[in-house]
This record gives C-alpha cells, structure tokens and sequence, in this order.
C-alpha cells in the first residue's frame, strides 16, 4: 500500500449534464455519472431532469480525471507551522487532487521504517486525500549512505529521492540505482550539480546580470540530467527526473526516451508560466530551486509537455512561514506552493493563450504522474472508483489567502485572478471537496 | 533647471503624490539627472561659503540605517543631511536590535514610529531598499543593496566627470576589474546611458556576469580596450575572489600583472576614478591613485554635494522615482 487517508463515507451521488472528458479513455461527451458507494456505476446520455437521489447539477462544467501530484512538500514531522498532513491534503482536495505523493526531506528525515510508519499512521487519521511518501535515497540526504531501501519499500515509500538536494557523488548514485532496481520502486532525481550552481539566486543570464543576484547556470541542471540518464542506461534502471527547467534539460529526456532509456520527467506550473524577467520584481515567492529560466527554456518544457517527454506536471508545493519569507529576496528560502492554484494557473497561462490543449493539461496532471509511480490511475469509465474533479472554466476567481487551506501563503500568484475553477473533488470515491454543491 | 530655495520654516511637499524614492538607476530619467547634477553645483557654490549650513530642511529627519560598514557613503549622508539643517540619526546593526534577530521589516517599522522623511539604506542583500520602501511611509534612498545598485555612487561620478570633463555626452568610461560583485558597476552603466555616454567593462572572464552587455555596455577581458577610454573607473579587486573553491582569477598577482591600472597602461589626459576604499598595487598602482589625473578625492567631495541634491530634490521638488513604489504587503 501506497496511499493512505482517513476514513470516510463513500459517496453516492449523480453528476449531471457535465462535459465528461477523459483524455486516457477518449471520452467527450455530454453525460449523466451515477456513482454508487464511490464506483462509477453509470454513464448516460443527460436525462435533461434531476435524477433522484443526491446530485451535482454540472451543465456547462468540465468533468476529468482527479489530478495526481508527485512531488508534495507536507513539512511533516518538523514543521507542523508551515503545513500538515491534514492542512496540504485539504489544500491538494481543493486543487482537484485525488492523490499526492509526500517528498523526505522533513526533520527527521524520511530515511527509516520508522518514521515513515509514523506518517503512514498519521495519514490514516488525517489526510483529506490518499498521500503517499517518498522516502530519501541516502540517509540524512547526506549523499554518503544508502538508506534500507528494501525496508522502506515495504512499509510503503512510494519512490526514492534526495529532493532538495542531488546525490553529489556518481558512484553513489550508481549504486543507489542498483539497489532501487531490486526493491521495485524507482528513484526520483533532484537535478543539480552544486559546484555549478553554488550560491546562485536565479537563472544565470541578462536578468541576473542587471540584478547583480548571483547567476544559477542553465548547465547545473542538464549537467546533473546528463549523468543520470548515462548512469540509469548503463544500469538499466528506470529514472524519474524532478521539476526540470531548462531546454538543454529537456533536449537529454527526448534523447534518452530515443535511445530506449526508462525516463520519466515532471515540469512545475511556476517553471511553464514564468521566465527569469519575473524576479525584477524581487517578491521572494518568484524564489525556487530550480530558479525560473528564461523564454527558451519554457516554450521547450511546454513543447515537452505536448510531445509526451515529460509527462507530468509536478507542483513542487514548497510551503514556508510567513516571517521566512518576508525578508529580502537573497535570503528568502527556495519554494512556492501550488496545490491549490495549478489547473486555474496553467489553464490561464497556457490553455486559454492556445499554448496547450486542455486535453493534455488534463493528460499531465493526472494519468501521466499516476503511471510513473504505479498508482490508481483516475479514469471516468464504469466500474471505476470515483477520482474524478468537475471543472468550471468560465469562472473567474483572485488568489487571495483567505482562499488557501494549506498553512502557508507564499504563491507567486497572490493577487491575481485566474481563470478555470475547481468546483468539486472526488478521490478514492469520497467527495473530499465542495460537498456543498451536492443537493439532495 | 531648479535653484535651491533658501527660506525658513518646512520646505514646501505634495502630499498626495506616490511615495517618492530612490532605489535604482532605472528610478530616473536625464531630466532628472540633469536637475540633480545642477542642484549639487549651487550646492558646491554654497559650501564654498564660510557659513556652510542652510536652513533648507530644518525640522526634517533623515535616518541612516547601515546594516554593512561604510565609511565614506554614510558620513556623507550624514553631512550632507547636517548641511542641509535636517536632524540626522544614523543606526548601525552592530549594537543595535538587528543584533538580536529583529527583522528588516521589524526595525523599518520601529523606526518608522519615529516618523522619519526619509530613511537611508545600506544592506548587503539585493532586495532590501524595495522591502523598507513597502514598510515605512517615508522616502526611502539606496546607499547601496548587496550587488544590486548604489544610484547616489554613480550620480556622484557623474557629477566628478563632468565637473572635470565639462560635459558627459559622447564620453567614454572604461570600467576595470570585479564587475561581477559591484554595485558600483551596475548603476554607472545605466547612468552613463541615461546621460549619452558610453561604457566598456574590461576584467578576467568570470568577473564579467554573462549577459552584463545586455544592459547597455561592451564587455572585454583585453585591459589594452582602457586606451580609447576618457576615464579609466578602476573598482575594487578583493581578496575572497581567489579563496579555495572561488578561483574567480588565479591570485592577486595574476590579476594585477594583467588588469591592474599602471602608468604604463593609461595616456597623458586619461582621468582614473574608483569608488573606494582603493587597495593600492592591486587594482591601481600607487602612482596613478596620487597622479593629479586622479579623481577619487573629487568623487569624495561630488558625493556630499549630489546626496544634499538628492535628500532636497526628493523633499521639494518633483519626483526622483517615476514609479510608485509596489506594495509588498499587498503583493506577498
């Protein structure tokens, strides 16, 4: 087991006269849903009148596949101010998120069976949606020894990863991919070659120049890619590649998938919306690790996105306290969250522009990421759990933070109205956000 | 062109305007440099008086707040506010409640309490100038933030060139050494565009940020570029760029034997300027810092002058920056 939640009513209920569409199985159609105990039992053709029972009257709204997000921040143990188990799976619930996998770098660290039973244990009374947990590759993220995999493996960590942090050594991350082969669960990379990339603040180029903040060169990542992709093909091992951000990057992923290599790769919603000319401001939320790139870099991971070579969008939600990061930009720490503004950001910022179809936003958001980890891929079939998120993308809304249910508020969105709304979640077939526009 | 207005009582203000401040070179335009650069001239002509203070900003308060040590920018600011008749406080962090952990945005609202015209700024990290503008209510001037800018550094060497040149359009200003880390750098390239003339940056390869011509300049490792320079700006070559893992040039040796400003490299009639403190027989040989073709005390002199100009200019008269400042608060 993977994924864990806490108990809860399973949901019977009716979805009518939403545009159903499900990318994975070709459906776009007008439909009725009927979901019984949280299976889909039914797909109609729209009755036109309210069905009995309970209901969701969804004429003009987007049905898809609930979102599943990889690469979560949950802060917890160690950091239970900047968000918990229950405040980030509520906010990925709000999101459209009917799944989100956990990263190990909290304090402790997820280096051990015991720590990671303890999340386990907690996630079964707390989280909103299935959460699973990544443990780390090494222990203490050190980079130096390899933590019991095997054991991790079995008390459920979903993936391995140092994130936040590369494996500096090649021989180490040699032998980290040997022995995550035999424990069947892959490793997932933090690209960056910190020699490189040293105290850099931003991407290196005209901006930091002018900035006078210390350049963050392209090359420390698609250094890093580089020697991943050669290690994981010389070993045969499959390889997840988290939150690329430059085209060079992008270039080695669409080689390797050439050359047979297992690959998989996911892009954040900050690094295809925005470039390096955002920083100017100097608002400490256009902070991240890896740091926005410019123009080029992010029409190519768009161009990926479409291609398939990357086919998961990733929030990296990074939540932070409030007082860490209202100082100066240079010692702001890296990170913004994104559960809750995703779909809205990139349907505003891509879709709508014509950029990207929202077939495969609905593609990436979901069913790519769930293949890459084995988990319960949402689909809108019968028979089916309900994972599914009902989509109004007509309304208009402004991120403000009396919206946010995570703990933390540092989104480079603050502020801006969006188009695409999340109107209703269901994960594991629970109706895990606005029951309220369920009526009897 | 503005004369400076000498009467008692509070100069005049507009209170509805946007805050007025002085962050960043891009804050300005020429016309605004122009009218800075000819208050600092009546400005010259008074201190030339045996009563050298006036009345001007009597009953104003000018907070210096130095979070990094600086000799020469913040006894000028000080000065420049004493000439000038306003009350002066000047806060080191040193000693101070930053001391004890107290945050930007804290002690900007401390200090604001005591209802402050204008704070003065000095930080070692990019960014600060832009928080304080969006905690406190008073103008807010960069003494110079980290890497970023230092606009008052480079208004006073345009003030010194063309105090010694006679004119700034069509000069040509060599720029030498650790552009990478210099404030000093970014802002004097942005202001000689505003003023028509134009910059060469000259230094070992991995001093000169990639990208850096893009804000206006040409770039070149080759020192022998100084030739068609009118003034040689030699900035300041420190130490931490060689340490173990830095390796930004060799050693102090290499980079003086092959960027360090001599005799031999400069032509009669060249004028060499650096921003301070100067490590003699490093950057700049000891013969061209005392040669009379040396600049660097007429730039400690323009920079009393230009910051009298611009704590007036930024209480009387029209804006100095164009742009009203962001609310953080609103934003984060």
């Amino acid at each position: 087991m993977i994924l864990h939640s806490k108990a809860g009513a399973h949901g019977s209920l009716t979805i009518q006269g939403a545009r159903v569409l499900d990318p994975g199985a070709g459906v776009d159609a007008l439909l009725d849903l009927k979901i019984e105990k949280g299976i889909i039992t039914e797909l109609a053709q729209p009755a036109g009148k309210k069905r009995a029972g309970k209901g969701v009257a969804a004429e003009g709204l987007v049905l898809a596949p609930a979102f599943v997000d990889p690469h979560v921040h949950l802060r917890t143990p160690g950091r239970e101010d900047e968000e918990t188990i229950a405040s980030g799976s509520a906010a990925a619930a709000s999101g459209g998120y009917c799944a989100i996998l956990a990263m190990p770098n909290t304090s402790p660290t997820v280096d051990n069976a015991a720590v990671l039973e303890a999340l386990v244990e907690q996630a079964q009374k707390e989280a909103v949606i299935p959460t699973g947990f990544m443990a780390a590759i090494s222990r203490g993220l050190a980079g130096e020894e390899l933590t019991e995999m095997g054991e991790l493996a079995a008390a459920g960590a979903a993936a391995f990863t140092d994130d936040g942090q590369p494996v500096p050594s090649a021989g180490m991350m040699r032998r980290a991919l040997q022995y995550a082969g035999s424990t069947g669960r892959r490793l997932a990379m933090h690209c960056e070659e910190p020699s490189l990339s040293r105290r850099g603040q931003m991407h290196e180029g005209a901006v930091s120049a002018e900035l006078g903040l210390a350049g963050w060169p392209a090359v420390a990542e698609s250094v890093a890619v580089a020697r991943n992709i050669a290690l994981a093909a010389y070993e045969e091992q499959p390889l997840h590649l988290m939150h690329l951000s430059t085209s060079e990057s992008v270039e080695l992923v669409r080689r390797a998938l050439v050359d047979g290599v297992q690959v998989s790769a996911e892009v954040t919603p900050h690094h295809l919306c925005l470039t390096d000319e955002a920083v100017r401001s100097l608002d400490s939320n256009l902070k991240m690790n890896p740091p926005l790139g410019s123009e080029r870099d992010r029409l190519a991971l768009i161009e990926a996105l479409k291609s398939g070579a990357i086919s998961c969008i990733a929030t990296d939600h990074a939540p932070h306290a409030r007082q860490e990061k209202d100082v100066p930009f240079e010692v702001a720490p890296f990170g913004v969250t994104g559960l809750e503004t995703a779909f809205a950001a990139l349907y505003t910022h891509l879709v709508e522009p014509g950029l990207l179809s929202l077939e495969t936003l609905l593609d990436r958001m979901s069913i790519g990421p769930a293949h890459v980890f084995d988990l319960p891929v949402p689909r809108i079939a019968v028979g089916e759990p309900a994972n599914l998120v009902l989509l109004d993308l007509e309304a208009s809304w402004l991120v403000r933070e009396e919206r946010f249910r995570s703990l933390s508020i540092n989104s480079w969105l603050l502020g801006q109205v969006l188009r695409g709304e999340v109107v209703l979640t269901m994960a594991a077939g629970r109706v895990v956000f606005g029951s309220d526009r369920v009526v009897a | 062109m503005a004369e400076i207005r000498v009467f008692e009582g509070e100069a005049q203000t507009t209170t509805t305007a946007p805050k007025r401040h002085l962050i960043s070179i891009e804050d300005l335009n020429r016309e605004i440099v122009e009218r800075l650069l000819a208050t600092a001239r009546n400005f010259s002509r008074s201190l030339e008086r045996e009563m050298k203070k006036l009345p001007t900003l009597r009953g104003r308060t000018i907070v210096n707040l130095f979070y990094e040590s600086s000799t020469r920018t913040s006894s000028s600011f000080e000065l420049a506010a004493k000439r000038l008749s306003a009350d002066v406080m000047t806060v080191r962090a040193s000693g101070s409640s930053v001391e004890k952990g107290e945050s930007l945005r804290d002690t900007t609202r401390t200090l604001t309490a005591f209802q402050p015209d204008v704070i003065v700024i000095r930080h070692v990290q990019i960014g600060a100038p832009q928080l304080i503008a969006a905690t406190t209510n008073a103008h807010v001037i960069n003494a110079g933030d980290g890497k970023h800018q230092h606009p008052t550094q480079a208004l006073l060497d345009l003030y010194t060139m063309q105090e010694a040149l006679g004119h700034l359009a069509g000069l040509q200003v060599a720029i030498v050494g650790d552009v990478m880390h210099s404030r000093v750098a970014r802002s004097l390239v942005q202001a000689l565009n505003l003023v028509d003339a134009s910059a060469i940056c000259i230094g070992p390869p991995a001093l000169i940020p990639r990208g850096f011509e893009q804000i206006g300049c040409q770039v070149s490792n080759d020192i022998s570029e100084v030739e068609t320079a009118d003034v040689v700006y030699v900035l300041r070559m420190q130490q931490e760029r060689i340490a173990a893992g830095e390796s930004f040039v060799p050693s102090l040796r290499e980079y003086s034997a092959r960027w360090g400003i001599t005799p031999e490299r400069l032509r009669p009639g060249q004028f060499v300027m650096h921003p301070g403190p100067i490590n003699r027989g490093v950057e700049i040989d000891a013969r061209v810092a005392d040669s009379p073709e040396s600049l660097i005390e007429a730039q400690v002199r323009s920079g009393l002058v230009v910051r009298m100009a611009v704590l007036y200019d930024l209480l009387t008269q029209g804006p100095v920056s164009l742009a009203p400042t962001v609310n953080m608060n609103e934003v984060a």
